[in-house]
């Protein structure tokens, strides 16, 4: 099972894996799975459509999956998000019909492109992939604060000047980029069910963001592996198994949260009586602002005063 | 006139036997999908309307596997995905979403697992083309019935709970304190919704059936407000839809490339979509609807169970 | 147009909003000192939170201007303003606890990751002690209860030290305790950190011990100003356009319409808290 052609097979699921679960944190954070769904989807059918121009598919994935991204994006500011997904997603695939009626060989460029093709992956889509995974989480990374801003409490982040706007469209496109290479590997609708599935079992065994997406990247990783041994032994379609592997993790953790709420109660309410003025004086260490515009204090400013008393 | 006529509708269309039932199958469908497609979109549910249509294909490859009649597969499919989505799932919309996913998941999983094990039994190359964007002109007419059956009872469940419907959909907290069976009328609307998209997902394709699903509901809701009005001009514009699709692919098998014809289910999304996009264009005469107005179903979370 | 005070942080002049055909807002002008705590009140629907967005430059007023600290608004007053929303619906399953919150309000703005820095987790704390949260700083913050979930969000507001706090209707859908609470809070922040407050709320009694300044809404206008000013019948009779009473009982305030149509929610209010005095 660890043999040479097999370890390519390894890497890249691993590869997908650890991008499926950095950006599908996000996708359960923001409602988005549709989105999810359907940005692969459609990508799927683009390729379909290079596969007939003769291009290479990678640019139909690509050009697909981005026009995708930026429909729902643009739409759906008029309008509600669920609506605007379903009509890109049925457009992209209207699309794809066309283009595969007119292509012969449809058959296999249908399935390998919706269910991957795992256990012939190339060595040389290795490199590729991996880059593109750095570039995708460099890219969450890099609007980690906003993107989480904007996900949990999107009215407060409009009025502080935190375009909702523009990082749902950062997201859209990072994960039009994370689908478009990894589709022709693991097919569109394990993408899919890899990003949403151990994000979502994830959020019940945490409370914080950043051990969320690090358990959400490591049932992926579960997901994936098991997946993959499995369909080896039994020849079975690697999609099958994750698919179901992923559902199950997810009934786990939908049970755990249940065992949890019935637990005892937890905390006593908070004090009715006027919060009194102790409580207030930590606020006197942090020195007040100069002038109204440098609102926010520097933070070594504040800390040396704040461990004077 | 009757040159340019002519041109339009080829010659030998109506009197086409697949035609014929293509039509008649795609108005029930047409129908039933824009009513129940109103209120899909009012509950923000267009996910699972899709993910139903997906799984209800899984339904029918499995059945078509193990030999059985293709429509109990596609109906058990659709109505235990969509038990199993209200069970798991919370009445809040983003719960509901992530269940809808994970279902969605497995389902498409076990289509991948029937497909793969259909190709070792038999060469059923064109399986999953079919499964997934159907074909409206090799329906066989002994499916009609059937078809005609599951539209009235979606019909008949969603006439029967409209009012209690409206309510949970626009404001679940005031339907529980008026003793309105919140969870159970969702339940019922989504088993609903689930015969609804079966058989129509099975006879023209997943990407149909939610084509004819969302499209006409949207562009509807846009245009009225009320929403008896949206569904009969829901109705209305995806039979238009269909029928004008199916001129279209008619047609086009004379069109290039070959004498192959365009698929159906490319022109009726296509028209779908343009008609949806038309209720963006600013018509003299016609009020937009304000931002931030409450009660318009378009603006996103106002009136969908949070 | 009239000198501006030295000491005025917002200041609303003539401001009129107009949507879909309608006037929401006629001439509403009104100034808000630094630390000053006061009540935006007016029966539902009367424009307040179209007038908190205006502020916060959410809305596009369409004529009048508002000006922060004597200037223009400038488009992102992001800091200097904190804002706590209406009816905030917050998934209980989110993975993110009160104290994820709060140190959103310091860096959210920022791009990048946060670095774990013991600053930051001071500060963090430090605001979730001043609002009365830090019992419940590590728990999910879709699972705390309203007047919870309200404090963490005051904390969040707060953290940056804005100059100006709005709040649209925090004190709907709470309990009498989280109400007296909430308030008392955000009376301590505007008395110790010179916080101004602006509050909007369709029944100012709970918050009648803490503001000495109202402006009052309604029928799209608006009159600011000292409470005792403000809350007179002729005053309000003049903004409703028809008869209205103002009746004192039990040190509370009861709006009543003089006649049957204009029938203000403030009474419904009334009723429940007379029993408890």
């Amino acid at each position: 099972m660890f043999s040479g052609l097999m370890m390519n097979t390894w890497i890249a699921a691993t590869i997908v894996a650890v991008i499926a679960g950095v950006t599908g944190f996000f996708a359960v954070l923001r409602g988005q799975s549709f989105a999810a769904h359907a940005i692969p989807n459609g990508a799927f059918a683009g390729a379909a459509g290079a596969g007939l121009l003769g291009l290479n598919v990678i640019w139909g994935l690509a050009v697909f999956a981005a026009g995708g991204a930026l429909g729902i994006a643009a739409l759906g500011r008029r309008a509600r998000q669920d609506v605007v997904t379903a009509l890109v997603l049925v457009l992209m695939l209207g699309l794809g019909a066309l283009f595969l009626s007119f292509s012969t060989e449809y058959a296999e460029v249908t399935y390998s492109l919706l269910f991957g093709e795992v256990f012939g992956v190339s060595s040389n889509v290795i490199l590729p992939i991996a880059a593109l995974g750095i570039v995708s989480i460099a890219l969450i990374a890099l609007m980690y604060r906003p993107l989480l801003l904007t996900s949990a409490l999107p009215e407060i982040a409009d009025a502080r000047g935190v375009s909702t706007r523009r990082m749902n469209l950062w997201y859209l496109i990072v994960m039009a980029l994370a689908t478009s290479m990894t589709v022709p590997v693991v097919g569109a609708l394990l993408m899919f069910a890899l990003m949403i599935g151990p994000a979502a079992t994830a959020r019940s065994f945490t409370r914080r963001p950043e051990q969320a997406i690090a358990l959400g990247v490591a049932i992926a990783l579960a997901t994936v592996w098991a997946g993959i041994a499995a369909s080896y032994r039994t020849n079975w379609p690697l999609g099958f198994f994750v698919g179901v592997i992923a559902a199950g993790f997810f009934l786990l953790g939908q049970g755990w949260t249940a065992v949890r709420r019935r637990g005892p109660a937890r905390r006593p309410a908070p004090a009715l009586s006027p919060v009194p003025l102790s409580r207030t004086a930590a606020w006197r260490l942090i020195r007040p602002p100069r002038t109204p515009e440098r609102a926010v204090p520097t933070r070594v400013a504040t800390a040396r005063s704040g461990k004077k008393g | 006139m009757g040159h340019i006529l002519g041109y339009i509708v080829e010659p030998g269309l109506l009197s086409s036997g697949p035609v014929r039932t293509a039509i008649l199958v795609g108005t029930v469908v047409a129908v039933t999908s824009g009513v129940v497609g109103v209120f899909t979109v009012i509950r923000g549910q267009s996910f699972a309307g899709h993910s139903l249509a997906d799984v209800a294909t899984t339904g029918g490859a499995g059945a078509f596997l193990a030999g059985l009649n293709q429509f109990w597969g596609f109906l058990l499919a659709g109505v235990s995905a969509a038990a199993i989505m209200e069970l798991i799932g919370v009445q809040r919309r983003r719960g509901r979403d992530v269940a809808t996913g994970v279902v969605l998941g497995a389902a498409l999983g076990t289509a991948a697992l029937f497909l793969y094990l259909g190709t070792q039994t038999s060469s059923t190359t064109g399986a999953s083309f079919t499964i997934l964007f159907g074909s409206m002109f090799v329906i066989s007419p002994d499916t009609i019935p059937a078809l005609i059956a599951s539209g009235l009872v979606a019909l008949a469940v969603v006439a029967v709970l409209s009012r209690m419907l409206l309510l949970t959909s626009l404001s679940p907290e005031l339907a529980a304190a008026r003793g309105v069976p919140v969870r159970a009328v969702g339940a019922a609307y989504l088993t609903a919704l689930a015969v609804a998209v079966s058989l129509s997902a099975v006879v023209i394709g997943a990407v149909l059936s939610t084509a004819l699903l969302i499209g006409p509901a949207a562009a509807a809701l846009r245009i009225s407000r009320r929403p008896g009005r949206a569904m009969i001009a829901a109705a209305a514009a995806g039979t238009a839809a269909t029928w004008l699709g199916i001129l279209l692919a008619y047609d086009s098998s004379y069109w290039p490339p070959r004498g192959h014809g365009w698929p159906v289910s490319f022109f009726v999304v296509a028209l779908v979509i343009a008609g949806y996009l038309l209720t963006y264009a600013r018509l003299p005469g016609r009020r937009r609807p304000a931002r931030g107005q409450q009660g318009e179903a378009e603006e996103a979370p106002a009136c969908s169970p949070a | 147009m009239p000198e501006l005070a030295e000491d005025e942080l917002l200041r609303l002049d003539g401001i009129g909003v107009r949507l879909g055909g309608r006037q929401i807002l006629r001439d509403v002008s009104f100034t808000v000192r630094p630390g000053e705590f006061t009540g935006l009140i007016g029966p539902n629907g009367a424009g307040k939170t179209t007038l908190l967005r205006v502020i916060l430059g959410l809305q596009a007023p369409t004529s009048g201007r508002v000006l922060l600290n004597g200037r223009p608004r400038p488009r992102h007053a992001g800091r200097l303003i904190g804002y706590v929303p209406q009816k905030l619906v917050i998934d209980p399953d989110m993975p993110l606890r009160a104290r994820d919150v709060v140190a959103l309000g310091l860096d959210g703005h920022k791009p990048g990751f946060p670095l774990p820095s013991r600053s930051r987790r001071d500060l963090v704390t430090e605001a979730l002690e001043a609002v009365g949260a830090d019992r419940f700083a590590d728990a999910r913050v879709g699972e705390l209860s309203g007047g919870e979930q309200q404090r963490v969000l005051i904390a969040h507001a707060v953290i940056s030290r804005p100059r100006l706090l709005l709040l649209d209707e925090p004190l709907a859908n709470l309990d009498l305790r989280s109400e007296q609470g909430i308030v008392s809070v955000l009376a301590s922040l505007a008395r110790e950190q010179k916080i101004a407050v602006l509050i909007s709320a369709h029944d100012m009694n709970p918050l009648m011990r803490e503001t000495g300044t109202v402006v009052y809404v309604a029928a799209g206008r608006a009159a600011a100003g000292r409470t005792d000013d403000v809350i007179r019948p002729e005053v309000l009779s003049a903004l409703y356009g028809s008869p209205v009473d103002v009746i004192r009982v039990h040190g509370r305030v009861l709006v009543v319409a003089g006649d049957e149509q204009a029938h203000h929610p403030l009474e419904t209010g009334i009723v429940t808290r007379m029993g408890g005095g």
